[in-house]
């Protein structure tokens, strides 16, 4: 990943880990954790009967089993737990088949499906991932099991590389471009390239007429919210509708793709980027007691 | 007669001044941000390589992306029609016609009197134009003219799988990060695009012979994958990135139809 010329590292977003402290997972029966290594961020999460324990979230580096194992690292961190202690992990995301030491590895859909369903509740019937190279549009049922989905893994416009790119040109630090971006007075018409590197040069052309960086990226989030309401009017959308990935962290484009659904995405209650990870984890949990029971 | 074309690229204006077939001068200057002042400049820069004054010029005429923006053409051609005119006369035998240039990339069937039969193009996504192998060397840290060569270099085949240019930035980074050679991510970035513009091409259907024009026909990386995945080899002109320009100019004079 290149750095832009003055040296700093606007696409750099915070990485976090989190655990409760509430929960004494020494008692608990089913010890679970779900490792997602996606192209551009990896997430591990732990669960304690079900519970929501422990997670950590991380930039992947070159190396998919390391950022793994980081990712794993980083979640078991200041919570006197190890590896050894978790009976069952499931990998999932772009790496899933590089988490060496996973039981089994399930697709980021199914896992994204079932992580949404944990998040939002049995209501939830879209989910709208956003994530760094790709982006899925899943429609579940009230278990969470993915019903039909879309995806573009194809093309960098509409995801988080995307995103980044943008960042980079402005010089605006990637978690401060959606409420930058809803700075204007009127919305300016979106960028009309698709492709990114073509956008990048229009948005330079733009800066050059002497747009403020709030109407440029206005007219970015608007290009970007375009074409994922494309994809997602292509799959059919149902309420309950939420939105998932990094991308859900970014208000200009969260908000744009509302207006132009005319619906309102239920608010997250969790870290947005964690909801393929958790999937895992559940069904870790679902595979580790089918297991016992076969016994 | 005296007849001069433009051509006004997405990056770069081309100018082209003939008598009777021969050409007498020729002007490339980058497009920049100011298309009018570009224009002006190239056609400066073509009068004074040909030693002749801008009154000789009898007629004008323009084509490419920008060629609303020449104010004193007296006619306009689309990028195909000027395209396939340039070949007709400079290479009678093509049938199929690949010009790729900085952010576009067009594939053009003519029949035996050189009249377009059929054409595909991209315009929308920078993976088909010479922008991928412009990103990819910056990726690599390698001046985009040594690309070609160094790709020649080469003896492995790498698969590289991003179909995007932003996507391919980062592949590259992991394939170096990955000990990859340089020259052997070279190939694979030829390769890549070489795919990419041979199934457009196969949207029209190959027919031989081929010519390539464009900037990027004077990427030697390019020909060579190109040349591999069409199992024929092409035909380059001189100066390839002028046989748009050179186009509409044998159109004005009435030499091509």
């Amino acid at each position: 990943m290149a750095e832009d010329s003055t040296g700093k590292e606007y696409w750099r977003w915070t990485e976090s880990n989190w655990h409760d402290p509430d929960i004494d997972w020494r008692k608990g029966e089913i010890v679970t954790a779900g490792v997602d290594v996606g192209s551009v961020s990896s997430q591990a999460v732990i669960l304690v009967d079900g519970k929501l324990f422990a997670y950590s979230n991380m930039r992947t580096g070159s190396d998919s089993p390391k950022s793994a194992q980081n990712a794993m690292d980083w979640a078991l961190e200041g919570t006197g737990m190890t590896l050894g202690d978790i009976q069952y992990v499931v990998g999932t995301g772009y790496g899933r088949v590089n988490v060496p030491f996973a039981q089994r590895a399930i697709t980021e859909i199914a896992c994204h499906g079932r992580g949404a369903n944990y998040m939002y509740g049995p209501t939830i019937k879209t989910v709208l991932d956003m994530g760094g190279q790709d982006c899925k549009a899943i429609r579940v049922d009230e278990k969470g099991k993915v019903v039909a989905f879309l995806m573009n893994d194809k093309c960098a416009a509409g995801t988080g590389r995307g995103m980044e790119v943008f960042s980079d040109l402005l010089g605006v630090h990637i978690t401060k471009v959606g409420e930058m971006s809803l700075q204007v007075e009127e919305e300016p018409p979106m960028v009309s390239s698709t492709c990114v590197v073509f956008a990048k040069s229009e948005a330079s052309g733009l800066l050059r007429a002497g747009w403020p960086k709030e109407r440029v990226l206005a007219a970015y989030c608007l290009a970007m919210a375009h074409r994922v309401v494309d994809l997602l009017q292509r799959l059919g959308i149902e309420e309950d509708f939420a939105i998932t990935g990094g991308i859900a962290k970014n208000i200009g484009v969260v908000s744009r793709i509302e207006r132009e659904l005319g619906i309102k995405a239920l608010k997250p209650t969790l870290d947005t980027q964690i909801a393929g990870a958790l999937g895992g984890a559940l069904f870790a949990s679902a595979l580790l007691q089918k297991e016992r029971k076969g016994k | 007669m005296i007849t001069t074309g433009i051509d006004v690229g997405s990056k770069n204006v081309k100018v082209v001044i003939q008598e009777d077939g021969k050409v007498l001068g020729k002007g490339s200057v980058l497009a920049g941000l100011d298309t009018g002042a570009a224009i002006s400049e190239a056609l400066d820069a073509a009068l004074k390589d040909a030693g002749i004054a801008r009154d000789k010029v009898e007629k004008l005429y323009a084509t490419g992306a920008g060629r609303q923006e020449v104010k004193d053409a007296d006619d306009s051609r689309t990028e195909v029609g000027a395209d396939a005119a340039g070949i007709a006369y400079l290479f009678p035998e093509a049938r199929t016609l690949i010009d790729v240039g900085a952010e576009e990339g067009r594939a053009i069937r003519v029949d035996d009197r050189g009249k377009v039969v059929d054409f595909a193009m991209n315009e929308r996504c920078a993976a088909g134009a010479g922008a991928f192998t412009e990103a990819m060397a910056r990726a690599l840290e390698v001046p985009l003219e040594e690309l070609g060569r160094l790709s020649l270099t080469s003896t492995k085949a790498v698969a590289m799988n991003a179909q995007c240019a932003v996507f391919g930035e980062s592949e590259v980074v992991s394939l170096i990060h990955q000990k990859t050679e340089k020259k052997d991510i070279a190939r694979a970035v030829h390769d890549a695009m070489a795919t990419r513009i041979t199934s457009m091409a196969r949207r029209v259907g190959v027919e031989p012979q081929v010519a390539l024009i464009g900037g990027v026909a004077k990427n030697p990386g390019f020909v060579d994958s190109l040349q591999r995945d069409l199992e024929m080899k092409v035909f380059i002109p001189d100066d390839p990135e002028f046989v748009s320009a050179l186009g509409v100019a044998l159109l004005a004079a009435g030499i091509v139809e």
